[in-house]
């Protein structure tokens, strides 16, 4: 009989946390050709339309900019709290609020123009985003409850606050009843980087500069230090002075900053105003590009290409060969179902029982029976 | 009683090496333990003794060499596989559920499917058999340390193994608990069964092990009768130079001296089921002096460092000082600030954060006292100024690692706590808190410790050390003062001190009214 068995390694291994999310791609690429020919499809061509064709011109970079800049934003931002051990799982309603609040200026005072209005309505999103943010912190720090549940629970209240909004007292009077704001005015939008070549606008130079930001904040800098050091061992941080619960608020402000930045940039550059629905999941769809990107903001800037390319090839895909593009979430989805389980090697190495004992037959009179627990 | 040592062999070991990354942890490790022996293996920390261990009980893969047990080549490739064979091992540190009963925490391990019922039963007659009495049915969080390490050896000798191996068994037990242990073991021998014994108590050795194995750098540097050597010639071979013997100047006009650290009225709820209350607590701490808190383990020696350190805060600003100022209401920062300096009991997870490499492990509890060294404008972190006094830290100490700036993790515990301890007397700080200075550690690397600790003292610090370790406090200690249930006695001067008056007191008799209580008792 042979059968797998995990091995608990004595150091964390350094080649399979570099390797880990490449190999979760190739799995990903493995079960999504399965996929596609169980559709009916060949898995070839449906690869090529899903991943190369998207990208292969350059106003079609400038989609996939647009796509990865609030993803990357809003991941650096997670890759801090979990960092620290922290489970903010709700950006994407931190995402919305940030949208509400920056959009709150160009739906409201309209008639308020120049060149004071745009870093006014960033700010304002990203004090949205913050203060959305704050409340899990606040219910954690006071009451000790799960950050998980809370911040989750609160993406649904978002959503449905901007539904309302959008339907209610921000609609646009000359909007014909559809549910939607004025659009913004000139002075209300996010300029783009190079209008002749495509539409990719500010936002992405703000994922970029955060990431860079974040990078030095984690590696180079004594909070980051507070982060890492609460996150691994809390009680040592304890013991170093940090405190938890400023922590627990430093970084879900922090990622709700960015979240709320991610939205007000997404609805005053994409978008131009707000509507029910303003983010494909950007919110959740980051988690996965920070565990894509090992938590290192260098590292999610890449995973957030990635990720905004399942998007890109999910719409593609739909209107070439008639898929769901509901095929971006199955990616998404595996994705990191797939790193999550390969980040299993980096502290367990496979051994396969059965060979090792044929091999060896003659020393094999022990009958391996060893459980986790004893290995530890 | 004495061994057989011309019978057969139950087990043998034959050029066993294990090498992880660059270092050999263990170089051909040749082991002999016959039917019927107490086996001491000694040797400093970072020798290669656990290293070995783990391989015999199969939590680690040798490279190289062979294991013969009963005279029949074996591989060992899991503890249950050892367990089959007949080997069993009694940890240092106890892996026990304190919500359980004893039976409970005894019936996980087994794993066979009986009733609890029947475990309790034969685990109860066992602890009879051996003298080791035990109530199977009581909460493991109500038991002491030492009863708790009874539960382990009974959960072991319910697997009737042939070899028991035993890691540092009495660094926990008072020293009549430690006397019954060793009754334990003898019979035990008697039965023919055989003990691999580590243990760096050289007088335990010498007292009740029949054969000794001495290891250093990962070799086997000699086998000996530990019977027939002195504890200073054990200390001599495991060190390969002479251990220094602990030296404490006395000190000079105490009387007068400044108290630096003052503990008023110190009293503190349970924070949990399990942990012990504080009860009005005083004690003042003068420059210059080093005084020693004793107490079998449990009696609310961590609530009182977690509450000295500043872990926990204090309602009453005043019930901790240091130097003169109101500390109670500081934090462990603030009270960094005022000059003090704290080692905790734990050292992975408390003292360092073990996936952290040692110069981040420097900053841990430096990052504020040395702020303007190692941290710049900005908050930016001067990683070559820390990396550069956590060198000078393990040069100073003698840390001994496999890479220049290895993760905590990777350290044996002696090393670490050498690190650890390291890292606060860099700062010459001016009140010393330590837990359980030398847990584990060494001959050789313990005495580098206790007197580092009390040249700060002599050099105008004041110095707290709280140990379950009676020699080591009679050796550092001005002044003895016990903790029991949460309450601390007055500090006894050390020339009238006797381990007779600091056991009775460690066992919970009020001074003064000694002989009452042991007539009740």
């Amino acid at each position: 009989m042979m059968r797998l068995e995990l091995v608990k390694r004595p150091q964390r291994s350094a080649l399979f946390s570099a390797l880990s999310p490449f190999i979760a791609f190739a799995l990903t690429i493995i079960a999504g050709a399965i996929m596609f020919a169980l559709l009916g499809v060949n898995p070839l061509t449906a690869f090529r339309i899903y991943f190369i064709e998207p990208i292969s011109q350059v106003w079609q970079l400038h989609e996939l900019a647009i796509k990865a800049a609030p993803l990357i934003l809003i991941a650096v931002g997670l890759s801090v709290c979990y960092k620290a051990n922290i489970w903010n799982i709700g950006a994407e309603g931190q995402f919305v609020f940030g949208a509400i609040f920056g959009s709150a200026i160009p739906v409201l005072f309209p008639q308020f123009e120049g060149p004071l209005v745009l870093p006014l309505m960033l700010l304002l999103g990203m004090v949205g985003g913050a203060a959305y943010a704050a409340i899990p912190a606040l219910l954690k720090t006071r009451f000790n409850t799960n950050e998980i549940l809370t911040s989750l629970m609160l993406v649904y209240v978002a959503q449905l606050f901007l539904d309302w909004l959008v339907r209610g007292p921000w609609r646009d009077p000359q909007g014909h009843g559809f549910p939607q704001t004025i659009q913004f005015g000139d002075s209300s939008v996010l300029p783009e980087l190079m209008p002749d070549a495509g539409r990719a606008n500010w936002g992405f130079v703000f994922a970029l500069v955060a990431a860079v930001l974040i990078w030095i904040l984690m590696s180079r800098m004594l909070k980051g230090f507070e982060v890492r050091v609460l996150g691994s061992s809390p009680r040592a941080g304890r013991f170093a002075g940090f405190g938890l619960n400023r922590m627990v608020f430093f970084a879900f402000l922090l990622s709700g900053a960015l979240a709320g930045l991610a939205g007000i940039s997404e609805v005053s550059g994409a978008i131009g105003q707000l509507q029910p629905v303003i983010s494909p999941g950007y919110g959740f769809t980051a988690i996965i590009v920070a565990f894509l990107g090992r938590l290192n903001p260098l590292g999610i800037i890449a995973a957030g290409l990635v990720l905004a390319l399942t998007y890109l090839g999910g719409e593609a895909v739909q209107s070439a060969l008639g898929i769901s593009d509901k095929v971006a979430r199955v990616f998404q989805g595996m994705l990191l179902f797939f790193v999550l389980g390969c980040d299993t090697l980096i502290h367990y190495r496979i051994r396969l029982i059965g060979l090792a004992l044929t091999k060896q037959e003659g020393a094999a009179k022990l009958e391996a029976t060893p459980k986790l627990k004893e290995a530890r | 009683m004495s061994a057989n040592h011309d019978g057969a062999n139950l087990l043998e070991v034959r050029g066993l090496t294990k090498i992880f990354g660059t270092l050999t942890a263990c170089d051909h490790i040749d082991l002999n333990i016959a039917k019927g022996e107490i086996h001491a293996l000694l040797g400093e920390n970072g020798a290669g003794k656990s290293t070995l261990v783990k391989m015999l009980f199969g939590s680690l893969e040798p490279n190289s060499g062979e294991i013969f047990w009963n005279g029949q080549a074996v591989r060992i490739t899991s503890p249950g596989a050892a367990k089959k064979l007949g080997i069993g091992m009694v940890f240092q540190h106890f892996s026990l559920f304190e919500a359980l009963t004893a039976a409970e925490n005894i019936a996980l391990s087994l794993d066979d499917g009986s009733p609890i019922s029947s475990i309790a039963a034969k685990a109860r007659a066992l602890s009879y058999s051996y003298g080791l009495p035990l109530d199977p049915d009581s909460l493991v969080g109500d038991l002491s340390v030492g009863e708790r390490q009874r539960i382990e050896i009974i959960r072991c000798l319910l697997q009737t193994p042939q070899l028991i191996i035993m890691d540092e068994p009495t660094s926990v037990l008072t020293p009549q608990e430690a006397d019954k242990l060793f009754e334990t073991l003898e019979r035990l021998r008697a039965e023919g069964k055989s003990i691999l014994y580590i243990s760096h108590r050289l007088e335990e050795v010498k007292r009740i092990c029949d054969r000794a194995t001495v290891l250093r750098h990962g070799k086997v540097v000699g086998h000996c009768n530990p019977r027939e050597e002195t504890a200073a010639s054990l200390a001599r071979m495991m060190v390969g130079n002479e251990v220094q013997a602990v030296v404490r100047a006395p000190v000079e006009g105490i009387e007068t001296a400044q108290p630096l650290l003052e503990i008023r009225g110190l009293s503190r709820k349970p924070a949990t089921p399990f942990s012990i209350p504080l009860r009005n607590i005083t004690l003042n701490v003068r420059a210059g002096e080093v005084i020693g808190i004793a107490g079998v383990a449990g009696n609310g020696q961590g609530e009182f460092f977690e509450s000295v350190s500043g872990e926990v805060l204090q309602q009453d600003a005043a019930s901790v000082r240091i130097r003169g100022k109101d500390a109670g209401g500081l934090t462990i920062t603030g009270r960094r600030l005022l000059g003090a300096a704290f080692v905790p009991e734990e050292r992975l997870g408390h003292g360092a954060a073990p996936r952290m490499k040692l110069s981040e492990n420097l900053l841990l509890s430096r990052h504020a006292t040395d702020g303007k060294v190692f941290v710049g404008t900005g908050g930016m972190v001067k990683s070559g100024a820390v990396y550069a006094a956590s060198q000078r830290i393990i040069e100073a100490m003698d840390v001994r690692k496999s890479a220049p700036d290895p993760e905590a993790a990777a350290l044996s515990g002696g090393n670490l706590q050498k690190f650890i301890v390291g890292r606060e007397l860099d700062r010459r700080p001016s009140v010393m808190v330590v837990n359980q200075p030398t847990w584990g550690v060494d001959a050789g690397a313990a005495a580098n410790i206790r007197q580092a600790l009390i040249e700060l003292s002599r050099s105008g610090s004041a110095v707290l050390v709280i140990s379950q370790d009676l020699d080591e406090l009679f050796e550092m200690s001005d002044a003895i003062a016990v903790m029991h249930n949460g309450e601390l006695s007055k500090p006894m001067p050390i020339a009238e001190a006797t381990f007779e008056k600091v056991g009775l007191l460690m066992g919970g008799a009020e001074p003064g009214h000694a002989e009452h209580t042991l007539e009740t008792a």
